[in-house]
Formats: C-alpha cells, structure tokens, sequence
C-alpha cells in the first residue's frame, strides 16, 4: 500500500504531463461551432437591411433549393476581405441571403456599394438575436441551408478563395 | 557594448553553475572535501554575475539602447523613467533573466548563511540548486536571449503596453516571481535532503525561512494582482477563477500547506515524507502556472505574449525537474522513517487536517482549470467557472477556517476535546449572534454561501486573537503574532469576500450631463462630459460629485481612456474609498440619444479582501522575522566574540 | 507569472477596431425593474460565457454581443422563463462551452466527483497518522 502511493505522484506528474504535451501539440482552436447544424433553421422574421433588397423570414430559406446565409456587418473588417470570393459564389451560381449585425441602413447600403452585393435578401439583426438563436459566434460567418430550411454546414470567419470550391460543394451535397 | 558585457556574464553565470553541479557531484560521490570546499565561493560568483546581467539589462532600458531588440520592442525613449526600469522586466526575456537574478542570490544567500544544516546536504541542496539553474540559464540563452542586437538600430522603441504603464503593476510580476524563487530554493532543499536521507526537524528549521518568505511574496503578488484586475476590467469583479489567476492561486495553496507541515516537522520530527512532498509540488506548481501562461494553451482573460516554442522548453524543464524529483522521491523516500503517529486531539491533528483542506482545494483548482484541456482532447469544449469553484471550493474553504481558528487553542501532542471545545465557546457564541443579526437584517436577500462566510469571518476572527488571551502581550513571541496577524488576515479577507458577495448594491443607469443617480444611499450628480489630454493617451472624463446623506460632496472622474498606439481603450473606475466600504463608479458607452452608460456599485467592506491579504503577509513576515532573529543574534554575538 | 499582467490586450482592444456604432441593446446596461428578477438574471449571466472574449462572463464584458446576450437575458427572464432554461436552450446552441457552470454531461461526471474523491483519499491517509485509542 505505502509502496504504491509512494510511486502515485509520479504516475500523476506523468499524466499531467502528457496532457500538457497533447495541449501543446494540438492548440486550442478557440472556434466555437454552432450546434445548430443538421437541425432546422430558428424561425425568424427581420426587417430589411439595406435600400434596395427585399428584407429576410426563416421560411423564405426553405424554397427546396440549398441557399447560402451569410451573416456579416459593415463594420467588420472581415466582412470586406471575403467580398470577391461571395461575388465568385453568386457567379458560379449560388443563391445568398444575409443578415446584416448590428447595422445601419446608411451604412449597409455604403458597404454593399463598395465591396459589391451578392445578397438576394438582406435582413437587419439589430440586437444579434438571430444570430444568437443560431449558435453563431462573430462575423463573418456562412451557413449553408439546405431545401427543408435545415441548416446543413456552418463556415467560421472569413471565407478565403480556396474555400470557395469547398463551399460549393457543401451547397451542391445539401440538395 | 552593455549589451556584450551582460550576455557574458549570462554565460559565465550558467558555466559557474555547472562547475557547482560537478564539484558537488564528485565531491559527495568521492567524498573529496577540497572539491566541496569550492562549492560556496562558485555560488557566489554565480550570483554575483547574474546580478551584473541583470543590472546591464537595467542600464540598457535607462539608455533607451535602440540597438537591443528587447529595448526596441518594450520601450520607448519618451517613457517616464520608471516605466523604462520597470520595463526590463515587463516581457517575457527580462522577466526570464530577473528569475534567474533572483535564484543565483538565493543560491549565494544559501551558501553564504545556511547553517543549520548537515554539511553533506547543504553541499547536496546547493548542488540541486545548480541544477535547476541550469536548466533556466539554458532556456535564456538558447531561447530567449534578452541582450539580442538589432541591425541597424531603430530609431525609437514600440512603447510599452499602456495596461502596463501602472505604478502598481511594475511591482506585481517581480514580486509572484519573488515567491517562485523562494519555492525553488525550498525544492532545493528538499531535494538535498533526499539525496542524503537527512529529512530531519534540521531540515525543517533551514527551509522554514525559505518558504516563509516566498509565501509572503505570493501573497503580496496575489493580493495586488486581484486589487489591479478589481480596478482595471471596470466591472467590480476582483477574482475570476480565470485560468492565469488559479495559476497564481495554485503555488499559495501549495506553499500555505507546505509552511504548515514544515512548522510539525521543525517542533515533532513528524510528516517528514509529506513535508518532501508538498515541497515539491509547491515548486511543481509554480512551474505549471508559468507554463500555463506561457504556453497559451488555454485561454484566458490575462493572455499576454505566448508562445508556444517557449512552451515547449518550460515542458522539457517541467519534465526534467519535477518528473525527476517524483522519482527520486519514489527512489529515497521508503529509506525515510515516518514519525510516531498522533493523538486525535492535538495541534499535530489539526494541522494535518489543515493541510488535508488544503491539498484538496488545490487538488480542486488544478482539475478544474485543467478539466477543459481533457475534455477538448476528447473532442468535446467545456468551461468551468466561478460556479464550479466557488460551490466545491467555498465550503472547504469555510471548514478550513474553522480549522484555523481552532488550530491554535489546540495544544501540541495531547489535548482533550473538552477542553478544545471549551476555548471555542466564546467564538461559537459570536458565531450564533452574527448569524442572528445577519438573518434578521438581510433574511431572503444573502445567499447560503455569503452568509456562512460573513457569519465563519467574525467568529474566526475572535477565535484568531483567542491565542493572546490573558497572555503578557510585550512578552509574546514574535512569531505568535505573526501567526495571529495572518489568522485574523485570513478572517478579515473573508469577511469582505462574504460582505461583498452579501451586500453589493448595484445600479446601471444611462445619464446626461445635470442628472443625478441615487442609490445605496448615496446621490451621484453628473456635472459634465470632457474630453482631456494626457501623456500618450486621451480620455472622455466624466465629472460627478458623490455625496452621502446629505453630507459633503467629493469629487470623482470615471474616465474612457484612447490610447493610439497599440489602439486600445480601456476603462479608468473612479473609487470612492470609505472606511465601510467603496463607491466604484464606471463611465460606458454613449447610449445614442445623449446620455451616457454609468455603471455604479457600492461595495460594502470591499477593501477588506485586500487588507487581509496585507495583514496576511505582514503575519508571514513578522513570524519570518521571529523565528530568524533568534538565529541572527546568535551569530552575529558569535562574529562580534571572535 | 505576470499573472494579471499583461492584460486583455485583445479584450480592451476590441472597441477600439471593429465594433459596432449601433447603441447597445435596450436591456444590455438597463436593470430589470424587480430585484428579485434582476438577481435572477444577474446570476445567470455571472455564468455564461461571452463567445467574442477571451475568457470572461457576458456579466464582465464590454463586447456589444455580450451586451446583447445580456439583453435577450433579461427579456427572457421577465417574460417568466426560468434561468435554467435560458441556460439550456444557450447549450442547446453553443454547447456545454457557453455555460461556465458545468453540465451534468458523462464527460463531466468525474469532474463533480472530484471533490468527495479527493476528501475521502485524503481522510483515508490521515486515518493512518492517527494513533488508535486502545478499547480498555
């Protein structure tokens, strides 16, 4: 008995050990990742964000045709950088609704007009309740919603040009 | 050229350890005396150069020498000069330098005044002494050069974080780093001891100061830490179980057991395995908090400048160290006779189960902090916080205190319980009353949790002093008031833990120039909003006049502070100290329609958490100062003699 | 370490780059009217984790999407939900990370054990440094 425990710290120490070296091979990703996928997109009904686009209700999402949903703001530096590779998607094809966070109309219309507007729909989330309701962590992120109005993927951050043929490809898989 | 002279006398320093290292080795091994007889001066020396690294890098932010890459990336030549010397150690490479500053003094102070000991384990603790220096010279020298050149030289520095550009702040890292120190010195001699099979009440008695000091040291680290982050984060919150912050919590829970078990070592001969043990683990403890900091590999609120590389190299050393030390204690240990066992009722007892509480609340916040890191290698993101801690922790905590209090009307070796009972029934009446008169008062408003805090915290704080009832108080030990000081530190802490938890009063009100905001009895009129300059930064200040009871007004300045570059903005609380508690008063966002966010608590006997935390450091220092004096008069009669 | 030190850099640094200028959400800095509701509230949102932050409650953050958790807080609580079921359909969300509280989840199970484990270790070894009474 006093044999075993003498020997216990070190067993201990050497667990600790090989759970500070697997945290240290393997940083923390620090994404937090909605929950929310594979289930159905919360109901939601948002007032429109910008000038010229219709505004956005959960049950316009579910047409039978995978949507992309794109959450985004014009003060998000972000949000900028992944301008051209939306316009790419909405080239090669697919169909992008959004909801603008925390924003103002003057401004999203501003944006809009300087980085372009692949938005078919645009709603206003002034108080990041849907987003909340969604499990989204930040802008920008990207959810591919499937026909049934199912949220199929979710895409953290920015979306890179290398990720677009990916993205594409989530949105073709969620038919 | 500083910079040169520094990095070889960093060098010199780390080649004087490893001579210490062989001198001590063959010299035990041989048992060749002329080599043992070196071991001293080189420790010194060592010492002595280290000093000098440490004072060229000093110099070097004086200068403002923009040809030092360390100087170009945490300075800047328009710095206050105290924010110049103070940032020689605010990053990590001078920080890394100031720890090894700090143990060659150690090593040479140990080498120096050490006398207690047998000479075969002095000669073995200053060996391992060496040893560890070693490794942290290697991971200087190797790693984290701080006397780097740059070419060409910069023009001007990067400036120092502005967060860090705070009186209180410049002290709060060298003074945790103080107590780290003073921990490695006792692993020191706790693996001397080992290697010679010494573990002794001798041993004891030559490590008893040691672990005094560091704890005074965390102490005073962990009290100004929580005081910096209460007025900084501009929420009123003064611990978050914050990973950094159970990094630091975690080496004083180690050290309080530790101080605790050294004390039955030095007067019973007994815990001698125990005793090792906890000196090891309170050194193993200061090393995992570095990591964690350092490493990065959890998140939290106090992130600073990780790196994951430099992690790697505090693992090895962590490895090497504390791995090697288990196993050593694994290997010697069984040589070591354990001491007779103890009666139920006794001061032995009571501090046994002081040091049972203890370990498991540290057992507690190192599962906990750690709990996230195993369960995201499973896949699977959790966190756990103030809930957790506070409800497994707290009720240990509270337990412990009574414990405290009891310990010392205990007597040594044998006591009856009657007797023991008899000298708590004053503070168990005090108990009973307070309890009564905090449920008439705050019925359905307090807690569970605050309330037995509140009610635990007077009642110990009477059985604290109980120790100097009916005692000469001019002929009482030095010592005996340290311990009764740190006791009723620990009672007064709690209490403004509790009281705070209890009784903070809470208003968040959006206000415009001319309105007043009433609570808790004060009326807090805000007169205006003006933007004002200072040194690198601009600020939206906010003038308000607090005044209670229609009593006096006094003036405060919440202010949202902009500083340029790094573009930050931090918040700066207005405090409004009473002696029965503080007005904490925050200014916010502007709200859109031309008033302003004020966010105001007042925190009755908030300032008592902090306080205690003093009063239990000066208890730590006054018993340090006790227990040496004794040892320093003698020696200092032996020198005048001779 | 410099423990507290160096500071939410990140955190502090945030408003300053990319928030939004949009006024905070109407109960985000507003208490409800009924302490006894707001205490409720406080104490839920004391434990939940702001998703923008390093490591801090929505309670101790300055991030505007703190600040409108903390309003979707307090409106839910004064419509009558329940704390713990603001907190379970937040998990249902974000997973057992959002709550600082943790859940009853199996991977959790040892973590509340932690506590009656280590006491009851610990009352075994001092159980061997007590001297038995001999029964005369």
């Amino acid at each position: 008995m006093r044999k075993m425990l003498i020997w216990l710290p070190l067993v201990l120490f050497l667990g600790f050990f090989g759970l500070f070296a697997s945290g240290l091979l393997k940083p923390d990703d620090r994404v937090i990742s909605s929950k929310m996928v594979g289930r159905p997109l919360p109901a939601f009904t948002l007032p429109a964000a910008a000038s010229d686009r219709p505004p956005l209700a959960s049950s316009q999402l579910a047409t039978g045709k995978p949507r992309l949903l794109n959450i985004f703001a014009s003060w998000c530096l972000p949000c900028a950088a992944e301008a051209p590779q939306l316009m790419a998607l909405k080239r090669a094809g697919a169909e992008i609704d959004a909801i603008a966070i925390r924003d103002a109309r003057a401004d999203v219309d501003a944006f809009l007009r300087r980085y372009g507007n692949p938005y078919a729909r645009i709603g206003l989330d002034a108080r990041s309740a849907v987003q909340i309701a969604m499990g989204s962590s930040g802008v920008p992120e990207t959810f591919v919603i499937d026909g049934k109005g199912q949220i199929a993927y979710q895409h953290i951050g920015d979306i890179r040009a290398d990720d677009v043929p990916m993205i594409l490809d989530r949105l073709r898989s969620a038919q | 050229m500083i910079a040169e002279a520094g990095l070889a006398a960093l060098w010199l320093a780390a080649a004087l350890a490893l001579l210490q290292l062989v001198l001590v080795v063959f010299g035990l091994a041989g048992r060749k005396e002329e080599l043992l007889g070196a071991v001293r001066p080189v420790a010194v020396s060592q010492g002595l150069l280290t000093l000098l690294a440490f004072l060229s890098l000093i110099l070097l932010f004086l200068r403002s020498d923009m040809s030092v890459m360390l100087v170009v990336t945490n300075s800047h030549s328009m710095k206050p000069w105290l924010y110049k010397f103070a940032g020689t150690w605010g990053n990590h490479e001078g920080s890394m330098l100031l720890w090894v500053t700090v143990m060659g003094a150690a090593g040479s102070a140990v080498a120096l005044f050490e006398r207690a000991l047998g000479r075969s384990t002095h000669m073995a603790t200053l060996g391992a002494q060496a040893a560890i220096s070693l490794g942290f010279y290697a991971f200087l020298l190797f790693s984290s050069n701080p006397f780097a050149r740059i070419d060409p030289p910069a023009a001007d520095g990067q400036g120092l974080n502005p967060l860090l550009q705070d009186p209180g702040l410049a002290f709060h890292p060298p003074t945790l780093y103080l107590g780290y120190v003073g921990l490695s010195v006792a692993f020191s001699f706790a693996l001397g001891a080992l290697l010679t099979r010494q573990v002794d009440a001798a041993f004891a008695r030559a490590m008893r100061p040691w672990v005094l000091a560091a704890w005074v040291m965390l102490t005073l680290g962990i009290t100004a830490g929580s005081y910096w982050a209460y007025y900084e984060l501009g929420w009123g919150g003064w611990w978050f179980w914050d990973p950094v912050e159970n990094a630091s919590l975690m080496p004083w829970l180690a050290a309080t057991a530790l101080l605790h078990s050294v004390t039955v070592l030095a007067t019973r001969d007994a815990l001698r395995a125990w005793t090792v043990m906890l000196a090891v683990i309170a050194f193993s403890m200061s090393m995992v908090g570095t990591f964690l900091v350092r490493s990065g590999i959890l998140t939290s609120v106090h992130a600073f400048a990780v790196d994951p590389e430099r992690g790697t190299f505090i693992l090895a050393l962590l490895a090497i160290y504390i791995g090697g030390a288990f196993a050593l204690f694994g290997w010697r240990i069984g040589a070591v006779r354990e001491g007779a066992p103890f009666e139920l009722v006794s001061r032995e007892t009571m501090l046994v189960v002081n040091n049972l509480l203890l370990s498991v609340i540290l057992g507690l916040v190192l599962i906990g902090t750690l709990y996230p890191l195993l369960t995201e290698a499973f896949g699977h993101k959790v966190s756990v916080g103030a809930p957790y801690f506070d409800r497994m922790a707290g009720p240990i905590a509270l337990v412990l205190m009574i414990a405290m209090a009891a310990g010392p009307l205990t007597r040594w070796r044998r006591d009856r319980f009657r007797a023991v009972a008899g000298r708590l029934l004053i503070p168990a009446a005090v108990a009973l009353v307070t309890l009564a008169l905090v449920v008439a008062l705050a019925w359905g408003r307090i807690g569970v949790l605050p309330l037995a805090g509140l009610v635990i915290a007077v009642a110990v704080a009477v059985g604290s002093v109980a120790p100097l009832w009916k005692r000469n108080l001019r002929r009482t030990p030095l010592f005996t008031w340290g311990m009764v000081i740190a006791h009723l530190g620990c009672a007064v802490s709690l209490g403004g833990m509790a009281s705070d938890s209890a009784f903070t009063v809470e208003k968040l009100a959006a206000a415009r120039p001319g309105d007043t905001i009433e609570t808790a009895g004060w009326a807090l009129r805000f007169t205006r909003i003006m933007p004002i300059a200072g040194d690198n930064w601009t600020a939206l200040q906010a003038d308000m006049t607090a005044s209670r009871d229609g009593g006096g007004a006094v003036e405060l300045h919440p202010q949202s502070r902009f500083f340029a570059s790094p573009p930050t903005t931090t918040t700066e609380a207005a405090l409004l100290t009473r002696w029965n508690g503080q007005l904490y008063v925050v200014l916010g966002q502007e709200t859109g329609d031309g008033r302003w966010q004020v966010r105001v608590w007042w925190k009755p006997f908030v300032t008592f958490i902090w306080l205690g935390g003093i009063m239990i450091a000066l208890g730590g220092a006054l018993a340090l100062v006790g227990r040496e004096r004794r040892g320093w008069l003698m020696k200092w009669r032996a020198r005048a003699a001779a | 370490m410099r423990g507290l030190l160096a500071v939410m850099l990140l955190l502090a640094s945030a408003p300053a780059l990319a928030q939004s200028a949009l006024p905070p959400a109407p109960y985000a800095d507003r208490q409800i009217d009924d302490p006894a509701l707001e205490r409720k509230a406080r104490g839920l949102m004391e434990t939940i984790r702001c998703l923008t932050c390093q490591s801090q409650s929505i309670a101790d953050s300055n991030a505007s999407m703190a600040g409108d958790m903390r309003s979707e807080i307090r409106q839910r609580i004064m419509a009558g939900e329940t704390p713990e079921h603001i907190r379970a359909w937040l998990i249902e969300r974000y997973g057992d990370w959002v709550s600082y509280e943790p859940t009853a989840a199996p991977i959790l199970w040892p973590l509340w054990a932690a506590p009656a484990v280590l006491l009851f270790l610990g009352l075994l070894l001092l159980r061997a440094r007590i001297k038995r009474r001999k029964r005369s």
